[in-house]
């Protein structure tokens, strides 16, 4: 009996085999767990680095962020003003979200208030598939559809332009945004839309007075992140926007964008020369833009759950 | 009896008349697409056969077929979902059953949206500074899959996550009740119920992997190689770029060439998501508990 | 210096002799909220030890502490000394080798979403078992003992997650059982199982008094009577009295309050 208390004690005591696994995959999955960070950080680290011989060295935010020259290979008086390719990313994101956003709303409600059963669950799908079409395919479709239609309609030399690229981008980012909305109408509580019905309202009453309003951060979200998408979208912009150094006059003009010129240029430029550190450095910039875009759109929708 | 107001019935209208405008919308935002695949498909789809599939591409890539690139992407898919499936599972049990509830696993959730919400090129740019500068592997396979797998990550993690936390709770008490260590349960019990969950995920990020094209440009995809890689440190072909060169980079292509293989890409992909949601469907619908 | 404190050990062990459980001073908290308070009382070697009483009376939250269940309710907090064969079990390294030894069954049935015949392998095979023979011989007598056997013998590929409320009980008494364990802690078991199979478990129980300490905590006072030796009268979160269940039971009770609740009168 006393033999058998003290081997007790020592069983509790001992660490077994099994218990030296434990701790051992806890360790692993740990390590699995920070990789997200670790990578983030990472990128950062490993991007400035690149960059960073430009940024100590021929950078002048001045010219960089102010003005329009973008002529980084010339030999004798390069030139490194991001002003239109920033001007080109925002006015095809800015395009692609009003032709987004209404569709992407009119969607998620549909989807998320309307629907029900079966017909609720294809539209879904169908969504989620338009989501997965590859960024290359989409540029195409832009080369190759969009831009003789372009050509057409609306009698223009060239359809390779702001409202190209827009259009094919705002495409490209409505089914994504379209179920993040989704996402968020979905976690409005059901007692609210009851309440509200108890009292006679009806369905778009109920949609527009409650749902709406108490989504509202969830959906701000949606949008914040489809922001985040059109600014970091590359190769269907670099194919549909014509991609000429350009601050668009009207949505028939060719533009490029920030991503693009990474895409297009950096495979001509030598390792270590200005030129390629300028691509790194737009390319930090484009990391911090989508940086603080992804956080707030995050804080603004944790915002709504924790209240 | 309830007599119908005059308010009630413009109600009833104006109810009728939103749900017909956001129906509208939703078949709008689905019907260009149907249009596109439809094109894709009258275009490209007389090109497309076994021999299309199969053979090199010949005569300065304006003819023959896309078999080096559909072997690359296989390739660079095969070698991402090496690095990223382990990774991406590890972190999605630490924080299914592992992680506390406070900020650091807060930062690490951020981590992982930003992951996602990085752009491409920047990835590429990631992946040409570290992989292929300062680890000194060159562009080559092993470069461009790596940026793919870090790139592809938060796909892995989100979706094994998930179905890890389907696993409800009392089974990991009833396990743990019985002197399991929380490996144990882990092994026995949670990662069993959940591994079909997880392989949903890794189809939709193999057909993520499948469509990028930024990362790999400039990481180990080459806009044209006469043989097949041999090994890692090779570089390839791939779809995804293939569909880019054939449409902007080379002269003289015929038109039916870039739809047929955007036709390939658009089908691969589409395939592995439909396959991926039918999967998940499936599971659903199969209750285990 | 070692030694000495060894030796120490071994005294207070011997006077601890006969004891299975040790519990002195126990009190459990959730957020600050107290579940139970002050608890102090000893489970003997093969007895099985009946603690009734109503509703949030702490039965249970003590179960959990005797389990270290604390570790997976992050607000549970626990205060006291638990010995278990004389040793702190809030001292223990590994309190995996601790629950092993102790095995529990509460009130909400857990299939483990495994088959029936893996559900009650487990164990046995997290204590390393491989031999297929040895565990079959396991499987059948560890059903067989909670009454499930006839009824499940010809299907045990199914999943143990899929089976009845009732059956999910017995299958979750097969598992704690298939622990071999030295403690075996039941939480109002019959309250998903028809009359005529608790009565067989409850044979059961009897029978295997002698191969270890049971602690039967239930809702059902002439069940405490029919099993227990010793009886404890839990209520609002503190120990009213411990006797033998016979001298409890015919009247022969130091409180009002567990005379008032064996006849009835309230819970």
């Amino acid at each position: 009996m006393q033999q058998n208390s003290n081997m007790a004690g020592n069983a509790f005591d001992r660490r077994t085999l099994d218990w030296y696994i434990d701790k051992g995959m806890q360790l692993v999955v740990f390590i699995g767990g920070i990789s997200a960070i670790i990578f983030i950080i990472g990128i950062f680290v490993f991007i400035t680095l690149e960059g960073m011989d430009f940024v100590f060295g021929r950078f002048d935010p001045v010219e960089f962020f102010t003005t329009e020259y973008w002529f980084p290979s010339d030999e004798d008086d390069p030139e490194f003003g991001i002003l239109a390719l920033i001007a080109g990313t925002a006015s095809v994101t800015g395009l692609a979200m009003l032709v987004a956003i209404p569709f992407a709303l009119g969607a998620a409600i549909y989807i998320g208030e309307f629907a029900t059963g079966k017909k609720r669950e294809y539209l879904k799908v169908l969504v989620e598939l338009l989501a997965a079409i590859p960024s290359v395919v989409w540029g195409f479709i832009g080369l190759s559809i969009m831009n003789p239609l372009i050509i057409e309609v609306f009698d223009v030399p060239v359809g390779l332009n702001v409202l190209n690229a827009g259009v094919i981008l705002g495409l490209m980012a409505a089914p994504i945004m379209a179920s993040i909305a989704e996402d968020a109408l979905k976690a409005v509580p059901e007692s609210y839309r009851e309440a509200a019905e108890a009292l006679g309202a009806t369905r778009w009453q109920v949609i527009f007075k409650v749902v709406l309003p108490a989504a509202k951060n969830g959906l701000l979200g949606a949008v914040l992140l489809g922001v985040g998408r059109g600014f970091g979208e590359t190769m269907a912009v670099l194919m549909a926007t014509g991609h000429s150094v350009n601050i668009p006059g009207s949505i028939f003009d060719s533009v490029r964008a920030l991503t693009a010129t990474i895409a297009a240029e950096l495979g001509e430029t030598a390792v270590g020369s200005d030129h390629y550190g300028a691509l790194f450095t737009i390319g930090i910039f484009l990391f911090l833009i989508t940086f603080v875009i992804n956080l707030s759109a995050d804080l603004i929708v944790r915002g709504v759950r924790k209240g | 009896m309830f007599e119908i107001s005059d308010l009630n019935k413009r109600n009833q209208k104006k109810q009728k008349l939103f749900q017909i405008l956001f129906m509208l919308m939703t078949l709008l935002l689905i019907a260009p697409v149907l249009i596109i695949l439809g094109t894709l498909i009258y275009k490209g789809g007389s090109i497309i056969s076994v021999d299309f599939l199969f053979t090199h591409p010949t005569d300065g890539m304006t003819a023959g077929g896309i078999f080096p690139a559909l072997f690359g992407t296989v390739w660079l898919v095969a070698v991402a979902l090496l690095v990223s499936v382990p990774i991406g599972v590890a972190a999605a049990i630490y924080l299914s059953e592992y992680a506390p509830d406070n900020w650091f696993t807060r930062i690490i959730n951020l981590a992982i949206i930003n992951l996602a919400g990085v752009p491409s090129i920047v990835h590429a740019l990631f992946g040409v500074g570290a992989f292929v500068i300062f680890f000194k592997f060159g562009t080559s396979i092993l470069a461009a899959s790596l940026t793919l797998a870090i790139m592809t990550l938060p796909v892995v993690i989100v979706a094994s996550r998930e179905s890890l936390q389907a696993v409800p709770k009392a089974f990991r008490e009833a396990c743990w009740n019985m002197g399991a260590t929380r490996w144990q349960t882990i092994r026995r019990v949670v990662l069993p119920n959940a591994v079909s969950g997880i392989l949903t995920g890794v189809i939709l990020e193999v057909s993520r992997t499948t469509g990028e094209t930024a990362p790999i440009m400039f990481t180990g995809a080459a806009f044209f190689l006469p043989f097949l890689p041999q090994g890692v440190f090779d570089q390839t072909m791939a779809l995804s770029l293939h569909l880019f060169v054939v449409s902007t980079q080379v002269p003289g292509v015929p038109e039916a060439l870039p739809y047929g293989v955007a036709l390939v890409l658009i089908a691969m992909v589409l395939i592995m998501n439909s396959i991926s949601i039918a999967f998940r469907m499936y599971l659903r619908g199969k209750k285990k508990w | 210096m070692v030694v000495a404190a060894k030796t120490t050990e071994a005294v207070t062990q011997n006077t601890a002799q006969s004891l299975k459980l040790d519990v002195r001073n126990l009190s459990i908290h959730y957020s600050g909220i107290p579940a139970l308070e002050n608890v102090t009382l000893d489970v003997r070697e093969n007895e099985i030890f009946g603690i009734i009483g109503p509703a949030n009376a702490g039965k249970t939250s003590f179960l959990k502490a005797l389990n270290r269940m604390d570790m997976f309710t992050s607000n549970m907090k626990v205060q006291g000394d638990i010995r278990f064969n004389g040793y702190d079990i809030y001292k223990s390294r590994n309190i995996y080798a601790l629950r092993s030894r102790i095995g529990v069954v509460f009130p909400l049935p857990v299939g483990l979403p495994l088959t029936i015949y893996e559900n009650v392998a487990l164990a046995p095979r997290l204590s390393g078992i491989r031999n297929k023979a040895e565990l079959d011989v396991i499987v059948e007598r560890c059903l067989e003992r909670a009454a499930l056997w006839d009824e499940v013998k010809d299907r045990l590929d199914s999943l143990g997650s899929l089976l009845s409320g009732g059956q999910q009980q017995r299958l979750t008494i097969a598992r704690a059982l298939s622990q071999e364990p030295e403690v075996l802690m039941l939480d109002e078991f019959s309250i998903a199982v028809d009359p005529v199979t608790t009565m067989r478990i409850e044979d059961v129980l009897k029978e295997l008094k002698s191969e270890m300490t049971i602690v039967l905590v239930t809702n059902l006072v002439q069940q405490a009577r029919r099993l227990a030796d010793r009886t404890a009268f839990f209520l609002e979160g503190r120990c009213v009295e411990i006797g033998d269940t016979e001298e409890l039971f015919t009247g022969r009770t130091k409180e009002q309050s567990t005379q008032d609740y064996i006849e009835g009168k309230f819970g």
